[in-house]
């Protein structure tokens, strides 16, 4: 069987590959695209450790295959420093220590920005019910969500 | 496996209804995915429906709603008319699973992944959705409670899909409301659920009544006891008793890892008086 040929946009460029049909977006970013930064924690929707963003909406990567990202745009977390300088929500998680083995963390991230996005203001249950989808075995969330909360004010103050 | 992604609905029923092997509809994929990835489902070849522009649309039709079968959970959350006309079904839809989920999970592929514990599905059935079905033949138009016909069955024959919901002319003073009873606050596959939808009179009394109950029975339950209990009546405390003890009579569940028999038989009915009062203020009605 001959492999798919896909034409899309990844964090701005334009990215071409070929793929199985049965190969997720998932699988293509990490295994054919070299961004790594997209992890695996399940592979079955749970975890949201491989949260990306698809024409701006928020998706597990894992549940999606490749050949849908034709002619899409994808964010991942590899798009969300801007060269040496980190999103404020990168920094504030360092700040802080809202990861310890970050596996989870990118996903955290990209999900977070993607709240940040939609709502600049959340409530602290907004933003556990938007980040109920991204499960973290290390911190007890309890810094993920101060971090996320601190980063939305300090960047209410900044515009 | 072959993947297809055609743009119009014919063109669609075409490859359904060409196909030899296994050929599978893929909507949001939250189902079908991890069953693939669960080694439960093999398909030769998948037809992904979401490049299909009619598919991906909310319309207001005959004062009703039309929602495509490609359109996910996140989209219906923030369509203010929808969410207005149809509140019930919405909550449902937007239950399941996470923000993630919400962004790729359809209403249809609830259906028609045909799990006894799916969440839109009861509240659909309260609404009196319709399904409209495309194949070969052409289009039909059924109750969406005809549509699942056991786990993981449907009635839909070779080639044939759902292209749309309807969600019919509401009434004035109408709700609806679903609720379900997991064990967690997010991210958890429905113990029991129950959808009520009510239409009131000038008074407040309810003239119809529709109440459906899910993950209790092998499929959606239509319980039309308690539909024709609660209309001429007015949610009084007696009549929310009776319709607890009705839904849990109608209740047929089984035992396993989420909830016991007897358990989800008394929840059922907890439930349904819950999801009638909150339909019933939705309707306007005010609670003596
Ligand atoms: C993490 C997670 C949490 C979840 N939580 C919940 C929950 O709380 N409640 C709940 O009810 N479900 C839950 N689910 C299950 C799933 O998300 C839902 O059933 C969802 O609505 C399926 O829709 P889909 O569009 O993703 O379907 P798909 O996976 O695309 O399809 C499901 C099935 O229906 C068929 N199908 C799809 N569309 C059509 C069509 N138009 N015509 C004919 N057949 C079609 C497919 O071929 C497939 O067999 C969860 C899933 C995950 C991964
Ligand atoms: S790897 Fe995708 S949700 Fe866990
Ligand atoms: S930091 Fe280890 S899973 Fe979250």
């Amino acid at each position: 069987m001959s492999k798919l040929h896909v034409t899309t946009t990844v964090n701005g460029e334009v990215q071409e590959f070929l793929c199985e049909a049965e190969e997720t977006l998932l699988d293509v970013l990490r295994d054919r695209l070299g961004l790594t930064g997209s992890k695996e924690g399940c592979g079955t929707g749970d975890c949201g450790a491989c949260s990306v963003t698809v024409d701006g909406r928020l998706i597990c990567s894992c549940l999606m295959l490749g050949a849908e990202a034709e002619g899409r745009e994808i964010e991942t977390i590899e798009g969300m420093a801007e060269g040496e300088t980190l999103h404020p929500l990168q920094r504030k998680f360092i700040d802080m220590a809202a990861l310890q083995c970050g596996i989870c963390t990118p996903g955290i991230l990209v999900a977070a920005k993607s709240l940040l996005e939609r709502n600049p203001d959340p409530t602290e249950e907004e933003a556990r019910y938007w980040l109920a989808g991204n499960l973290c075995r290390c911190t007890g969330y309890d810094k993920i969500i101060r971090a996320v909360l601190e980063t939305a004010a300090d960047m209410r103050e900044a515009s | 496996m072959d993947y297809h992604a055609p743009t119009t609905l014919d063109a669609a029923v075409d490859i359904l209804a060409g196909a030899s092997g296994d050929c599978r509809v893929l909507a949001g994929g939250t189902d079908l995915l991890v069953r693939m990835r669960s080694d439960m489902a093999h398909p030769d070849a998948v037809v992904d429906i979401k490049r299909i522009a009619s598919l991906r649309t909310i319309t207001e039709e005959d004062g009703g709603w039309r929602i495509g079968a490609a359109v996910c959970g996140a989209e219906m959350g923030e369509h203010a008319g929808l969410r207005a006309a149809w509140p019930g079904v919405v909550e449902a839809a937007q239950l399941i699973g996470s923000t993630q989920v919400q962004g790729r999970a359809t209403i249809v592929g609830n259906l028609c992944n045909a799990s006894p514990a799916a969440d839109s599905v009861p509240a659909m059935v309260a609404a009196g959705a319709l399904a409209r079905i495309a194949g070969p033949e052409g289009i039909r138009d059924v109750p969406v409670e005809e549509v699942p016909t056991g786990p993981g069955k449907t009635s839909l024959g070779h080639g044939e899909l759902v292209a749309s919901i309807f969600l019919p002319d509401r009434a004035e003073r109408s709700g609806d409301a679903y609720l379900r009873f997991i064990p967690r606050t997010e991210m958890d596959i429905a113990v029991a659920g129950c959808g009520v939808s009510l239409t009131l009179d000038e008074d407040g009394g309810i003239i119809r009544a529709r109440v459906a109950l899910g993950a209790v029975g092998p499929g959606v339950m239509v319980v039309a006891e308690a539909g024709r209990m609660l209309a001429g009546s007015h949610l009084r405390e007696g009549g929310l008793q009776q319709l607890a003890t009705i839904c849990s009579a109608a209740a047929r569940p089984i035992t396993d890892k989420r909830g016991t028999e007897h358990y989800r038989t008394h929840i059922a009915g907890v439930l349904a008086r819950r999801a009638a009062v909150i339909a019933y203020a939705r309707a306007g009605g005010t609670l003596e």
